[in-house]
């Protein structure tokens, strides 16, 4: 292998901007004059062949990214034309099934946008589409951060900073949805203000403060319109500057190989190659969006019409990245509120606010609660298989059948009507998914990694199965196995495994609670595991032969 | 073979080709939905004697075993006298009667008799009673104002059919079926008769120039392309996420994992 | 093979970074395997044929033209596509048109650019050392140093009257804008007064959702569901009929009068089998207005609440808790159906103070 420790070091060019003297061509006297200027060539020296590991899980948060970048473009073009006012107008566009009809101008200026503007629908589709795509990119490069053990040591800080992003990415979502005013949206408003309502001591006033008033009132697609493109944004992309400055910090994590350590990074210099594939995957991402723009209608706000309370389409439902709250909303059974001590506990609302609240929250702390099981302090820069780490990829597992569950709930209607099922039966199964489910999720997966670990320990004592038999000259057939080379072993025996942690006294012989608390769900993490294959082993492995 | 494929660390030429191929199968086949118009078109006139009589013919050797000799109704199928010829055109008409097997509600199928079979057993039951009539064409083919029929349509059918004609489910595994091959006159039919569990919408709550209004909407929707694109279903959020999931999401990460693989 | 480059870093590293650090509980082997350093290095076929090299050179630059057409085309299609005349089709053409070009604009320079980094540019794969995140020592104590300086010559530790004084006044400051804050609403209005009436009350006629047209209970069919407004409301300002039809949506059904489960104390709230219910659910707030003429099952779209209408709207399935509010209802001397009086409860969802 060609290798080369950046930044390079046996380069022979000598640009003549070194001096900044003689500098002939325009290229260099503009890098001179900038530079001159910014010290920016300190920059390039530092960072132009920096290492970023090449593997395809590593592009799901620049899809995140780049789709946000395409949020942030298509949206400021929609700001142009966009209204938040709730104030009543009559619409005379183009559209004819509403013309003639009171809606507010939110919704007239938004449908403006949609048969008015050349192009206009086109960006408005652009910009859901991307907000559809940058949650579910988020969401999947956090599975990718969980399952791969990649928010260990010294990264804990940088997944809470995305689970933030996560969050706030969600409330992006949430409050662009609503501005345009139409009956979906105004519905999905409706829920929340009646979630909000539920919500015990401060329900009553945070629902009449953030309404103006009553609901609807005519001042919600105002605040939100705030919120969607001033407040969010600007902490989303403070955020993001912080998520990116660690992502440098700490250099990217890469997957267990021959030749990668816990002190390497083994990859493609950002000049040229990873510009090229990293600045192309921009382009490719918002190809991508546009060509959903071009060909699939979304968000047909003029299907549904302007809100009004009084209507309400079959098939509701919030964007996806809403829907495990609103399937946390249905799978409630009925009748769970009571009327104690003079005031109304909505425990249909308290009991999936509070569920969802800590799912979240558990999401969130996760890394720093592993880290306090583990009792490891060093850094970790080796990707762990997920079979390597059967509890927390069992417990990946049952997160994601809980949220899983959530989700599916939100479109029950649809699902009853398109698989031919009673709605209450495919709400029953689901109650029973989301409480049960994640246990028998956490079993299974559990036992097949350890299944898996099994397999490759066998793999690696005795080799690749070839499926030649011979006969040996005593008369016995056996099948040949064929070693591995020490690539593939590494590959198999590079992990690491820990152990239940022993209940020992602290310096001051005393064991507290906190100690027997670490030991039991240490245990719970670590009392089944396979470590991996040592030479000791495989020596005598040999030897049976 | 696959072991030494994977020690050179090169695929296969064609690899590249067959996933290309594979991806166009599958989008194309996922929106490769075939449709079939059914075109229901009953001319009105007066009802003849002879006629009258067919019907009843008609219906005593189809109808007769749930709905009674006199179709004056069982315990497996209600009395028809008064539901009018309005009823008799749409249950037939859109082959739900005969019933083919009972379950939630009554299927749509393949319509079982010819256009005048169905307007002799409309005659026919008409003749037992009064009851709604089959509206005139007047009525049920456009021609009135879209704007106030998508507004009457959200107010007294969206929350049931969906504000795009998609349906949506009721309770017990019934529901509310899709609007977007369904005739003018089908849909007037089911306004006045109230199939099924379907609300009765009489003349003094949705009034006849109201009911074309509706039509004239639905037709609209009917006959024109959503502006933005396929429409998946015009099933909103559910099937926008699901799309974006499966293939917005899908085809970037195929390209993540183009982009990193190592070139041949 | 690498392994003479690197052997002797990669074990360096690996040392510097496990050095005396705290390892938990994990399992440290004696004899585990060494890493084997860097497998050799696969050239492409670019690399080693430059028929091939040509070809993908070809590839990439045909690429980026056909992003320049498609740039073209794009601007082309917004002229060529006009969406003036108000027919959808044209809109669909502007939108897909646009979009073809912009999407092939952009999927040229990012394919075209991803296959030159693939296919042509140097394929040598690089080594940065990490270094441990947390400072050296030797940064760590003058950081130390220096807020032990910042503590000495301001005597934030020591002069404890003006610390204190500083950390109360910033935890004081931001209290005014909380306050602020009220004036998000109204400063003269009570919610719960607000969410506890309608604009029903004794006499008013019970009106068609949106005309306004007043209803007779003979035109009220049995089978029938009609979508009722409070007369009056239509000719409301806009905000404000909103905000009263968000209370007083209600859905008028008409049943046999056998089939109604009447208790003792709405004995008279219904008029000859024609009952009126409140549109908003107890749950959430969605309207629920599904109602089955045979089942008498009123069923809520957003999240399958079911409620009996011939019980009294009393929830049969899903998360409601609560039946739906009743309107009393009865005719007028022109046989038009009117309220008795409002909602005996707030209708909706429930709220903290909601004591009913």
């Amino acid at each position: 292998m060609n290798t080369v420790v950046s930044p390079p070091a046996s380069e022979k060019v000598v640009p003549a901007t070194v001096t900044g003297v003689g500098s002939s061509t325009v290229t260099a006297k503009l890098s001179n004059y900038i530079d001159e200027r910014t010290s920016i060539s300190a920059v390039v020296k530092e960072f132009g062949r920096k290492i970023f590991p090449d593997h395809w899980s590593f592009l799901l948060g620049e899809i995140a990214l780049y789709s946000f970048v395409v949020i942030l473009l298509s949206g400021s073009f929609l700001t142009f034309f966009f209204q938040a006012s709730m104030a009543e107008v009559v619409y005379d566009g183009s559209y004819a099934p509403l013309k003639g009809v009171a809606m507010s101008v939110a919704m007239d200026s938004t449908l403006n946008i949609s048969f008015d503007i050349r192009g206009g629908l086109l960006i408005r589709q652009i910009h859901h589409w991307a907000a559809l795509l940058f949650v579910a990119s988020i969401g999947l490069h956090m599975l990718r951060v969980f399952f791969t053990g990649a928010f260990r040591k010294p990264r804990e800080l940088n997944w809470f900073i995305g689970f933030v992003m996560f969050v706030l990415a969600m409330a992006e979502g949430f409050t662009g949805y609503s501005l345009p005013d139409d009956l979906l949206s105004g519905n999905g408003l409706a829920i929340i203000n009646g979630m909000i309502k539920g919500l015990p001591l401060v329900g009553t006033w945070i629902s009449f403060l953030l309404f103006g008033g009553d609901f609807p009132g005519e001042q919600i697609v105002g605040r939100l319109y705030t919120l969607h493109i001033l407040l969010l944004p600007a902490i989303l992309v403070a955020m993001l500057a912080l998520h990116l400055v660690f992502v440098v910090v700490h250099k990217h994590t890469q997957f267990p190989g021959a030749g990668r350590t816990q002190g390497n990074v083994v990859g493609y210099p950002i000049l040229p190659v990873y510009a090229a594939k990293a600045g192309g995957f921009f382009f490719i991402v918002f190809g991508v969006i546009v060509t959903m723009a071009s060909f699939f209608t979304i968000n047909p706000i003029w299907n549904y019409g302007p809100y009004d309370p009084s209507p309400v389409s079959a098939g509701t439902q919030p964007d996806w990245y809403i829907g495990f709250a609103d399937g946390a909303l249905r799978l409630i059974p009925p009748g769970l509120e009571t009327y104690w001590l003079d005031r109304t506990w909505s425990w249909n609302i308290i009991i999936p606010v509070v569920g969802l609240v800590v799912f979240l929250a558990a999401v969130a702390f996760y890394p720093f609660f592993e880290a306090w099981v583990t009792g490891d302090k060093r850094e970790h820069h080796i990707l762990d298989r997920p079979r390597n780490t059967p509890t927390r990829t069992a417990i990946g597992a049952a997160g994601l059948t809980f949220y899983g569950g959530l989700w599916i709930a939100a479109s029950s209607d649809i699902i009853a009507t398109h698989f031919k099922m009673t709605m209450e039966g495919v709400i029953h199964a689901l109650q029973f998914t989301v409480v049960v489910g994640p246990f028998i999720a956490f079993w299974i997966t559990k036992r097949v990694c350890l299944a898996l670990q099994k397999k490759d320990r066998e793999i690696a004592l005795h080799g690749f199965e070839t499926g030649r038999i011979v006969r040996l000259p005593g008369g016995e057939y056996i099948e040949v196995h064929q070693p591995l080379d020490a690539y593939e072993m590494w590959e198999l025996v590079s992990y690491e495994a820990y152990e239940p942690a022993m209940l020992r006294p602290n310096p001051s012989g005393k064991i507290t609670v906190g100690a027997r608390a670490r030991s039991a769900v240490s245990r719970f993490f670590f009392e089944d595991r396979i470590l991996p294959v040592s030479k000791g082993e495989l020596e005598a492995a040999h030897h049976d032969h | 073979m696959s072991r030494s494929l994977r020690r050179s660390g090169r695929r296969h030429p064609l690899a590249s080709a067959a996933l290309i191929v594979l991806g166009l199968v599958v989008t194309g086949g996922a929106y490769a939905a075939a449709s079939a118009a059914t075109i229901a078109n009953a001319s009105t006139g007066a009802a003849s004697a002879q006629s009258i009589e067919e019907g009843k013919n008609l219906f005593q050797a189809n109808c007769a075993t749930c709905h009674g000799m006199n179709a004056v109704g069982t315990t497996a199928g209600p009395t028809l006298v008064g539901v009018g010829a309005a009823s008799v055109d749409f249950q037939v008409g859109t082959g739900r009667m005969p019933m083919q097997a009972s379950g939630p509600q009554a299927e749509v199928k393949p319509v079982q008799f010819t256009e005048e079979q169905i307007q002799a057993l409309a005659d026919y039951v008409a003749s037992l009673g009064p009851g709604p009539e089959i509206p005139s064409a007047s009525l049920t083919s456009g021609g009135g104002d879209a704007a106030h029929g998508a507004e009457l349509f959200r107010i007294n059918c969206a929350m049931c059919h969906n504000v795009a004609g998609a349906g949506g489910a009721l309770t017990e595994g019934k529901y509310a079926p899709a609007l977007d091959k369904v005739s003018g006159q089908h849909i007037y039919e089911a306004m006045v008769t109230g199939p099924q569990n379907m609300p009765v919408f009489n003349d003094m709550n949705i009034s006849p120039e109201d009911k074309r209004d509706i039509i004239t909407y639905l037709l609209y929707v009917q006959n024109n392309n959503s502006p933005g694109g396929f429409e998946l279903g015009s099933l909103g959020p559910v099937a926008e996420g699901l799309f974006a999931w499966v293939f917005g999401l899908g085809a970037l990460v195929l390209l993540t994992v183009w982009i990193t693989a190592k070139s041949n | 093979m690498a392994k003479d480059d690197n052997g002797g870093q990669l074990a360096a590293a690996d040392a510097s970074h496990h050095g005396d650090v705290p390892t938990g509980s994990a399992v440290v082997l004696k004899d585990a395997f060494e890493n084997p350093g860097f497998p050799t290095h696969r050239e492409r076929v670019t690399d080693v044929d430059p028929a091939k090299a040509r070809s993908a050179q070809r590839a990439v630059y045909t690429l980026f033209y056909l992003s320049i057409v498609g740039s073209i085309w794009a601007i082309a299609a917004y002229m060529l596509f006009p969406m003036e005349s108000e027919n959808l089709g044209d809109v669909r053409l502007n939108n897909m048109f646009i979009g073809i070009g912009s999407a092939l604009a952009l999927l040229g320079i990012g394919i075209g650019a991803v296959h030159w980094g693939k296919a042509l540019m140097a394929d040598k794969e690089g080594i940065d050392l990490r270094h441990p995140t947390r400072g050296t020592d030797e940064t760590r104590a003058t950081a130390v140093e220096v807020f032990q300086l910042a503590d000495e010559e301001s005597g934030f530790s020591r002069r404890t009257l003006v610390r204190n004084g500083l950390i109360g006044a910033l935890v004081a400051f931001p209290l005014p804008a909380i306050v602020l804050f009220r004036g998000l609403a109204p400063q003269d209005q009570d919610p719960v007064k607000n969410l506890s009436h309608s604009m029903w009350k004794k006499g008013v006629r019970l009106t068609l959702d949106p005309s306004g047209t007043p209803v007779k209970a003979s035109d009220v069919t049995l089978g029938s569901a009609f979508h009722i407004i409070p007369e009056g409301l239509a000719d409301l300002p806009h905000g404000k009929m909103l905000d009263e039809k968000a209370r007083a949506s209600v859905l008028l059904m008409r049943l046999d009068p056998s089939e109604l489960k009447v208790s003792a104390d709405r004995k008279d709230w219904a008029y000859d089998g024609i009952v009126a219910y409140s549109k908003i659910c107890t749950h959430v707030g969605c309207p629920v207005a599904l109602y089955e003429q045979h089942t008498h099952h009123l069923l809520c779209p957003c999240h399958q609440s079911q409620f009996d209408v011939t019980e009294e709207c009393k929830v049969i399935f899903g998360p409601a808790a609560r039946p739906l509010p009743q309107l009393p209802i009865t005719v007028d001397d022109e046989g038009y159906l009117i309220a008795r009086s409002d909602f005996t409860e707030p209708v909706g969802p429930s709220f903290w103070e909601r004591n009913v």
